[in-house]
C-alpha cells in the first residue's frame, strides 16, 4: 500500500452545526488518512458524528476547523469524484428506471453519454445482479434491491471513492448479511475505495479492512484499529470495541457478551 | 430463570453438602425431534390446491370503475327521463331525451362547437398565462427569501378571493371583452398553481436534493433535472385544481357577460337562451360544460397521472 500518498485526509476537521436553538458540535479535530483501495469505516454510537463527519467528507457542509482534501485538493462542494450512497431507499430517481437512474448519473455529471454511458450503466447493474431489473421503476424493488442500484450507480461512476452512509441500516437482518457478502464481493472484484459509516460493529469489522473508532458527544477519534480475518479474531476485536466504547458507561459489559 | 450459578464458592456450613442448583426442567434435546418437509403435492400433482385462477367474467367487469360509472350514468339518466316526463313541463325541467336531441341539434348545426370554441380559446390564454406567472412566482420563492415571503402573503391574500369578484374591476379596467375574462382567469389559476408548486418544491426529500449535487448538479439545472421532476406529483395536483377553478369562473363570467365582436361562449349560449326559454338548450348548453369539464379532468389529466405519477409510484 501506498502509505505516502493518502487518497483522502481529514485534517483536524472540527465540525459544527446549528439548529434551531442550538449549536451543536458534531466532531471535534478528528484526524485520519484513506488509501486507495482502503476499506475505511466510521464505526460510533449515535451522536458521534460519523455521518455528519461522511456529508463534510461529500462537501455538504464546511469544516469550521481543519481541512478535508481529497487527492491532496481540499474539497469544498459535492461532486461526482465522491459518490454517496444513502441510507434512504428514497435516494433513487422515482421518475426513472434503474437502467435510467445509473445513465443518468452518468449524464448529468459529465462522466459519458449516449451508447458508453448505457453500456457502463449495463455492466455495474450485471454487477449487482439485477439486470432482470434494468426497466423496472424503483419503487416495484424492494429495500435490498434498492440500496444495490444505488451502490451500482456509485461504482458505475468509478469515484475516487464511494462514501457509504449506513447504507444497509433500513433492510432486514437476513438481507442485510447478505448485502455486505456482496459488498465485500464487489470490493474483491474491482478494490474500489469505501469510506463506509456504521453504527454495528460486527458490520464494521466485517466490511472494514481499517477500522475508525469515535466516541460521542462530540465525536472524536477514540482508536484506529484493523479489522480482523479470521472468525475468533473477530469475536475478539467485536468484545474489545465494545471495552473501548462503552468502557466508562457500563465498567460490566465485556462480561455480559 | 431461576439464579444462575455463581463463580465465587458459597460459604455453607461444613456439615451439609451444598444442594444441586436447581435448573428450569427442560426436556433434553433428543426428545423433541426436529421436522423437516418436503415440499410435495402443492407444488405438483393432480392434487395441487388452485394457485391462481382467473376470475369469474362478471367480477372482472365489476372490477372496472369505468363501467361501474357508467353503469350510475345510465340510472341517473333513467331517474332524469322519469321525473321530466312525470313533470311534464319542458319550460321547468326538460326530459333526458329532450336535453340530448338539443344537444345533438346544437352539434349538428355547430352552434355549440362553435360556442365551446371560444370559451376554451379564452380559457387557454388564461391559463397559461396564470401558469407562467405562478411558475414565475414560484421561481422567484425558491430563489430567494424574499421571493418566499411575497408569495407566501400573495396566495394568503388572494386565494381566498373568488375570481369572479374581481370581475366589476375587471370590466372597468379592460372593458367588456377578453380582456377582462383573461383577467380573471389569470387569477382564478395563478394562485392555487403557485401554492401546489412551491409546497411540492418544499417537500422534495432532502436525500434527492443531496443526490443531484453529487451529480455537480446546481442551479437551474439541478431544478430543471431534478426538484421539478420530484415535485411533480403536487405541480400536477396545482394544474388540475386550476384548471377546475379555470372552467367554473370562466362559466360563470360568461353568464355575466360573454359577448366580444360577435360570439359569446358557453356561459354567454346559456344566457341567451334561458332568456328566450328554451329551456332544453339550457340544458344542453350544462350538458356540454359537463362534458368539457370531464373529458378535461378525466381523459387528460388522468391519462397524464397515469403515465406518469402512478407509474413512478409517487401518487401525492
Amino acid at each position: 500500500m501506498d502509505t505516502d500518498h493518502p487518497l483522502l485526509e481529514v485534517d483536524g476537521v472540527t465540525l459544527r452545526y446549528k439548529t434551531r436553538d442550538h449549536l451543536v458540535t458534531a466532531t471535534y479535530r478528528v484526524s485520519f488518512r484513506v488509501f486507495p483501495g482502503d476499506r475505511f469505516v466510521l464505526l460510533g454510537p449515535s451522536g458521534c458524528g460519523k455521518s455528519t463527519l461522511l456529508k463534510a467528507v461529500g462537501g455538504y457542509m464546511a469544516p469550521t476547523e481543519g481541512e478535508i482534501r481529497l487527492k491532496g485538493r481540499p474539497v469544498t462542494q459535492p461532486g461526482p469524484d465522491r459518490m454517496m450512497v444513502f441510507q434512504e431507499f428514497d435516494q433513487l430517481l422515482p421518475w426513472k428506471t434503474v437502467r435510467q437512474n445509473v445513465v443518468f448519473a452518468l449524464e448529468a455529471s459529465g462522466r459519458l453519454t449516449g451508447k458508453a454511458a448505457r453500456e457502463r450503466a449495463d455492466l455495474y447493474i450485471d454487477k449487482v445482479h439485477l439486470t432482470r431489473f434494468a426497466d423496472s421503476y424503483p419503487h416495484t424493488l424492494s429495500g435490498g434491491m434498492k440500496q444495490r442500484v444505488a451502490i451500482a450507480r456509485g461504482m458505475a461512476m468509478e469515484p475516487d471513492i464511494l462514501l457509504m452512509d449506513e447504507p444497509f441500516a433500513a433492510l432486514d437482518a437476513l438481507t442485510r448479511r447478505r448485502m455486505q457478502d456482496e459488498l465485500l464481493a464487489l470490493w474483491e472484484g474491482t478494490r474500489f475505495t469505501v469510506l463506509f459509516v456504521t453504527h454495528s460493529i460486527p458490520e464494521a469489522i466485517k466490511v472494514g479492512a481499517r477500522i475508525l473508532l469515535l466516541s460521542p458527544h462530540p465525536g472524536e477519534v477514540k482508536a484506529e484499529l484493523n479489522s480482523a480475518d479470521t472468525p475468533e479474531a473477530a469475536l475478539r476485536l467485536e468484545s474489545r470495541i465494545q471495552q473501548m466504547l462503552f468502557a466508562e458507561e457500563i465498567p460490566e459489559a465485556a462480561e455480559n457478551v | 430463570m431461576s439464579s444462575a450459578p455463581l463463580a465465587a464458592p458459597i460459604p455453607v456450613p461444613p456439615a451439609a453438602a451444598p444442594p444441586a442448583p436447581t435448573a428450569p426442567a427442560r426436556p433434553p434435546v433428543a426428545a423433541r425431534p426436529e421436522i423437516v418437509h418436503e415440499l410435495g403435492p402443492a407444488r405438483s400433482g393432480a392434487a395441487a390446491p388452485v394457485v391462481e385462477k382467473p376470475l369469474s367474467l362478471f367480477e372482472r367487469l365489476y372490477n372496472q370503475s369505468w363501467l361501474r360509472k357508467l353503469v350510475i350514468l345510465a340510472v341517473l339518466a333513467g331517474i332524469w327521463e322519469a321525473y321530466g316526463r312525470y313533470l311534464d313541463n319542458d319550460l321547468l325541467f326538460p326530459t333526458f331525451s329532450a336535453t340530448v336531441e338539443a344537444f345533438f341539434r346544437g352539434i349538428a348545426d355547430g352552434t355549440l362547437p362553435a360556442r365551446a370554441w371560444s370559451s376554451l380559446k379564452v380559457l387557454l390564454m388564461g391559463y397559461a398565462a396564470g401558469v407562467a406567472l405562478a411558475s414565475l412566482l414560484t421561481g422567484l420563492a425558491i430563489a430567494t427569501r424574499v421571493g418566499t415571503d411575497v408569495l407566501e402573503t400573495l396566495t394568503a391574500m388572494f386565494n381566498p378571493l373568488p375570481a369572479i369578484a374581481l370581475l366589476p374591476l375587471a370590466l372597468i379596467w379592460f372593458g367588456l371583452g377578453n380582456g377582462s375574462l383573461i383577467f380573471v382567469l389569470v387569477h382564478s389559476v395563478t394562485w392555487a398553481i403557485a401554492l401546489n408548486t412551491h409546497s411540492g418544491f418544499l417537500s422534495v426529500s432532502r436525500t434527492l436534493t443531496m443526490v443531484g449535487r453529487n451529480y455537480g448538479l446546481s442551479g437551474p439545472r439541478l431544478i430543471g433535472k431534478i426538484l421539478i421532476p420530484a415535485a411533480f406529483p403536487a405541480i400536477l395536483t396545482g394544474l388540475k385544481v386550476g384548471w377546475a377553478f379555470a372552467w367554473r369562473t370562466l362559466i360563470a363570467a360568461e353568464l355575466v357577460f360573454g359577448v366580444s365582436s360577435g360570439s359569446g361562449g358557453l356561459g354567454w349560449f346559456i344566457f341567451e337562451n334561458k332568456n328566450m326559454l328554451d329551456i332544453p338548450n339550457v340544458f344542453a348548453g350544462l350538458l356540454t360544460v359537463i362534458l368539457i369539464g370531464l373529458v378535461v379532468e378525466n381523459l387528460i389529466f388522468q391519462t397524464l397521472e397515469t403515465r406518469t405519477v402512478r407509474r413512478w409510484g409517487m401518487q401525492a
